[in-house]
């Protein structure tokens, strides 16, 4: 019988966190931007420069510490981990090896077995490298310092996976949360959250741990599942053959669904750890630690409780309108102005996934603003508008975040409500409907809808269907 | 006492300082580096186990920036004394197989 | 009197007095530069144009009213490890040959918004590695005194320019005794403030936790005016200390009576040559007799402070050093094979000797299975070094002793035996260690007409103490005699 094996998944979340500013310097996180153009002497490593540390940075890392029930390091410090490469321009990042300002925390996440907590070993603080773009041309390498010095954390976990679905439920609540705290946007296509794996196999039962390889670039969820798979059957197959997995890095190509390990003998993994001379130590007072831990927001759970007792709605309803923050403050915000939470569950239910679902987008690209789809809900309610109308209009909402008021205003789309209007025009296709007319007056009550429907294609929809369907009631006898 | 470091120590030392010393230079290093070694464990005789390291000597922290941009586009500048450059950016010798 | 003998301090009243211009101020400068450089090596570059071009600007401050600074005017050496914008900054190494820095170090931005006229660079030992400026890779610098003799390192060149009266003050930087040492062998006095008192921002670093800028001019009165100048709190360097009692000058009182003074026995003992010990101990009798109580006593773990230096500094320089890669700025080899052999290459014919022997050295101290015994043992020593100062400190105001063991050795006899010369930093290097401001004072000279140096060493932020107490000496020692050479050519 073929032996049985497990896989054994820990990751290492790198998170960019949401500060205007990089983690030691003044120069701009904004993304995107031509090559060095978001640079200075310090995160370009000019002689003689020093670095001075972002408080935003410690306050967003204690966010996410305090969120994912870690202990806090009050008395952390900083260190170097010397490596050279062109992306990192002191050849060496500064991080934090001894003292981590977060450890031994964990979060829970839902496993077809049930809930299981996944242990978090440490979060720590550090810069980001920069760009190496290659040029095919010239065969060289492009350095781009504009990502370089951008502040990260970086979310250890313990072993606790044990398969891809594990992994994602992990990362998806490791995202939502970080996202509700506003820590980061983490946008994996972006790389403002990136995974790295470690994974190992054993055979069921056995109690050591096997060795482990850590594996690179994983740009999307769909990739570290497949590249969970194609790692555990490589380790697998080793074995099988008799042979040793190497510890090692590896670096995952999505499109050819392999892997190849990255360093060379130039790069003896030995970093040199120690701590940072130019940087001194973060005290963390209790009294800091508590203003952070008063500001952090409500998180899902939370949320959750009180969405069903606050807001009377589906606990089906109130999963997925808390399932991403945007999603959340949208609802939140929309139901502030209008006061009708379930007129505005309904959109974001209804039009607003399904609009999401067509094109493709996830609903943490949402942007639309609160004060417009609250407009459309009133309209709608006050019946200035019907249905079918408001449908249209969200759907320019839902694109362009256009004023629904302006634009029922500037396309007339008014339901019409002037009686006389509407007997003219009742009366016209009364007038040119005699065989409907009569069928209808021969009992086919069915005929009744197809006088409607010629109504409000005659109004361009702009009537209140239950008065047409009174008005040619009436006129009917 | 007596140190003694290995060719393949000095081989090691080499590619993590990312220096080429000719066999010439590597013996003398490599003498330089004993005797300096056999200096430095005079630090043996002293017991320091009851004695936290001390990085800095005075008790500095909590020095922190604000969130601000205070830095514009310095290209022009920070480009200035590359050895190689283009199209806005440094150039080195390709980093990939 | 000539302008070259001048102190700064002088030379600005007179500016200030339009006795003398600035102009004429820097060319005579650039004039004794001229008649004794191309002997001495004091300087790496030399800035007429822009050194001229500043004077008019400062004159015309000075003539507005907008410049009323004791230094005004007044011309000065940067050591070439101090970013100057626009201005060739090298540390003398071949890597950084072509490098121009992009911004101006805060002490050098301080001293030319007080209105100082950099006249150039000086040389120094490559990186400051070496106390003798004989690593330098553009050449030696000679002493003033006997050009047969180095000037002491690594801040060679900023002591003998002032010594050979090139520039009336300069700028240095110590991290284990490289103002101090180099100001003994060229009779010049030096200061190296409290870590933390004068920002590192634009200091090409060594070692990060040791280095500290500091003045070297003509007299202690000098010193302290320049320090006043150059210290302030910088919200760039993040180890910068906040210190409200930077009045340095308000120290120049001719009192010491009841002072405290302890001299280390173990500064005494065997090494020590015998005139520099009775130099020094001479400056000490002086003291004694204005009125200071001096003393030996045991200060203890002096011999571990050269080791635990040498972990450390290694260790931080070889990763502050890492960046010298042939990718941003300076050297790169010309030949190379990829990526790795490129930075190989360009960092192994940028570097010289006694540069690589440090990084390889530091990268040994920290690589695996090192760090705790090498590393962390020497911050712990530290830690200990720290605390038998501060034991020195509840006794003493001041420490006394020797900046080196011996006077100015003769060129080409040093950098064969690394670990002898090592051993010649024995009396500075603790100071480092521990933080502490120190300062050297010319206290005579040897049988062979070198200068001799006292050290003075005071309680972390007490540089006031140490001030008072060389002031005191000096007003007793007189007026100093600058090197020979600075009157046998040049001058105005």
């Amino acid at each position: 019988m073929a032996k049985q094996y497990e896989t054994v998944i820990g990751l290492e979340v790198h998170v960019e966190l949401a500060t205007k500013t990089k983690i030691f310097c003044g120069c701009s996180t904004a993304f995107g931007g031509a090559p060095n153009t978001h640079t200075c002497p310090v995160c370009t490593g000019m002689p003689g420069s020093l670095p001075v540390l972002n408080k935003k940075v410690v306050e967003l890392a204690l966010a996410v510490g305090l969120a994912t029930n870690c202990k806090i390091h009050q008395y952390c410090k900083f260190d170097r981990k010397n490596y050279f490469y062109p992306d990192n321009p002191q050849n060496y990042q500064i991080s934090q090896l001894y003292l981590p300002i977060c450890y031994e925390g964990g979060i829970e996440i839902e496993t077809p077995a049930g809930k299981k907590v996944i242990g978090i070993h440490e979060i720590h603080m550090e810069e980001d490298a920069g760009k190496l773009i290659h040029d095919e041309w010239e065969d060289c390498s492009l350095v781009d310092y504009n990502r370089s010095g951008v502040p990260l954390i970086e979310i250890v976990s313990e072993p606790d996976m044990r398969s891809a679905e594990e992994v994602i439920a992990y990362l998806d609540k490791l995202r939502l949360i970080i996202q509700y705290l506003g820590a980061s946007d983490c946008k994996l296509q972006e790389g403002s959250m990136r995974a790295d794996v470690n994974l190992s196999v054993r055979e069921v039962g056995a109690r050591e741990f096997g060795t482990r390889t850590e594996m690179k670039n994983l740009n999307s969820f769909k990739a570290i599942a497949r590249a969970i798979e194609g790692e555990r059957a490589r380790q697998i197959e080793l074995i099988e053959e008799g042979k040793k997995v190497i510890q090692e890095t590896r670096r995952w190509d999505d499109n050819k669904e392999a892997s190849h390990p990255m360093r060379s003998k130039e790069d003896a993994q030995d970093y040199r750890y120690f701590p940072d001379p130019d940087l001194v130590p973060v005290i963390i007072s209790d009294e800091w630690l508590q203003e952070v831990r008063d500001r952090q927001p409500e998180l899902r759970t939370e949320k959750l409780a009180r969405y069903k007792a606050e807001f009377d709605i589906p606990d089906y309803d109130a999963g997925i309108l808390t399932e991403t923050k945007q999603m959340a403050d949208l609802f939140e915000q929309t139901t502030a102005i209008c006061h009708k939470p379930k007129k505005v569950s309904n959109w974001l239910m209804g039009e607003t996934l399904r609009l999401l679902k067509e094109e493709g987008k996830e609903p943490d690209e949402l942007d639309f603003s609160p004060e417009n789809l609250a407009k459309l809900i009133e309209l709608t309610e006050a019946g200035t508008i019907n249905q079918t109308v408001a449908k249209e209009v969200f759907e320019k909402i839902f694109r362009e975040d256009i004023d629904p008021e302006k634009d029922v205003e500037e396309h007339g789309l008014k339901t019409v409500n002037d009686a006389g209007e509407l007997r003219r025009i009742v009366e016209e296709v009364i007038a040119s409907n005699p065989q409907s007319v009569s069928d209808y007056r021969g009992g086919k009550a069915k005929a009744l809808g197809f006088l409607v429907g010629q109504t409000m294609k005659a109004m361009k929809g702009k009537a209140n269907p239950g008065a047409v369907n009174q008005m040619l009631k009436e006129l009917l006898g | 006492m007596a140190n003694v470091i290995s060719d393949e120590t000095m081989e090691y030392v080499g590619i993590l300082a990312k220096l080429e010393l000719s066999d010439e230079q590597k013996e003398q290093a490599k003498k330089d580096m004993e005797r300096m070694l056999d200096y430095i464990d005079k630090l043996n005789e002293l017991d320091t186990s009851a004695v936290e390291p001390m990085s800095h000597v005075f008790p500095v922290n909590n020095v922190f920036r604000e969130d601000e941009v205070t830095n514009g586009d310095d290209r022009e500048s920070i480009l200035k004394n590359a050895p190689a450059q283009k199209e806005g950016s440094f150039k080195v010798p390709k980093t990939v197989e | 009197m000539q302008i070259t003998k001048m102190t700064a301090l002088e030379l600005g009243r007179k500016i200030k007095q339009r006795e003398i211009s600035v102009t004429e101020a820097v060319q005579s400068s650039l004039d004794q530069i001229g008649a004794v450089d191309g002997t001495l090596n004091c300087f790496v570059t030399v800035d007429a144009d822009g050194a001229l071009e500043q004077a008019k600007r400062v004159q015309q401050a000075i003539d507005e009213g907008k410049l009323d600074t004791p230094l005004a005017g007044v011309p000065v050496g940067i050591k070439d490890n101090m970013c100057t914008e626009g201005l060739l900054t090298t540390c003398s190494s071949k890597i950084l040959y072509n490098f121009k820095p992009t911004y101006t170090a805060e002490a050098v931005l301080n001293l030319q918004q007080a209105g100082a006229v950099i006249v150039g660079k000086t040389n120094m030992d490559e990186f400051a590695m070496g106390s003798t400026t004989e690593t330098s890779a553009f050449g030696v610098t000679r002493n003033p005194w006997n050009t047969a003799h180095v000037p002491g390192g690594s801040s060679g060149g900023s002591c003998a320019a002032v010594a050979a009266g090139e520039v009336p003050y300069t700028l240095g930087s110590d991290t284990g005794g490289s103002i101090r040492q180099p100001s003994s062998f060229c009779g010049v006095t030096g200061l190296k403030p409290t870590y933390g008192t004068v920002s590192r921002y634009g200091l090409i670093a060594y070692g990060s936790s040791l280095d500290q800028i500091g003045p070297v001019a003509k007299d202690v009165s000098d010193c302290a005016a320049i320090l006043e100048t150059i210290a302030s709190y910088d919200k760039k360097d993040s180890t910068s200390v906040k210190r409200e009692d930077c009045c340095f000058t308000s120290a120049l009182t001719d009192d010491v009576k009841g002072m405290k003074i302890g001299i280390p026995s173990d500064y005494l003992g065997a090494g020590l040559d015998e005139e520099v010990k009775q130099g020094i101990l001479k400056a000490a009798d002086v003291l004694k007799a204005k009125g200071a109580i001096v003393e030996e006593f045991d200060l203890s773990l002096v011999e571990y402070a050269i080791p635990a230096y040498y972990v450390i500094a290694s260790a931080e320089a070889s990763s502050n050093l890492s960046r010298f890669d042939g990718v941003k700025y300076g050297y790169r080899a010309a030949e190379y094979e990829g990526l790795h052999n490129m930075y190989k290459r360009s960092r192994s014919e940028g570097f010289g000797e006694e540069v690589k022997r440090r990084i390889m050295l530091g990268s040994f101290v920290l690589s695996s299975g090192y760090y705790d015994a090498y590393y962390l043992k020497a911050l712990r020593t530290k830690a200990l070094i720290k605390q038998a100062f501060d034991r020195a400190f509840e006794k003493y105001d001041v420490i006394l002793g020797p900046a080196a063991p011996t006077t100015a050795p003769e060129l080409g006899k040093s950098l064969s035996d690394p670990l002898k010369m090592y051993l010649g930093d024995i009396y500075t290097i603790s100071v480092n260690l521990a933080g502490l401001p120190g300062m050297t004072v010319p206290c005579g000279l040897d049988s062979r007409g070198l200068p001799i140096g006292v050290q003075l060493i005071g309680d972390c932020f007490q540089e006031k103490k140490i001030i008072r107490a060389a002031y005191a000496y000096e007003q007793d020692r007189g007026a100093w005699e600058m090197a020979p050479i600075a009157s046998q050519k040049g001058g105005i």
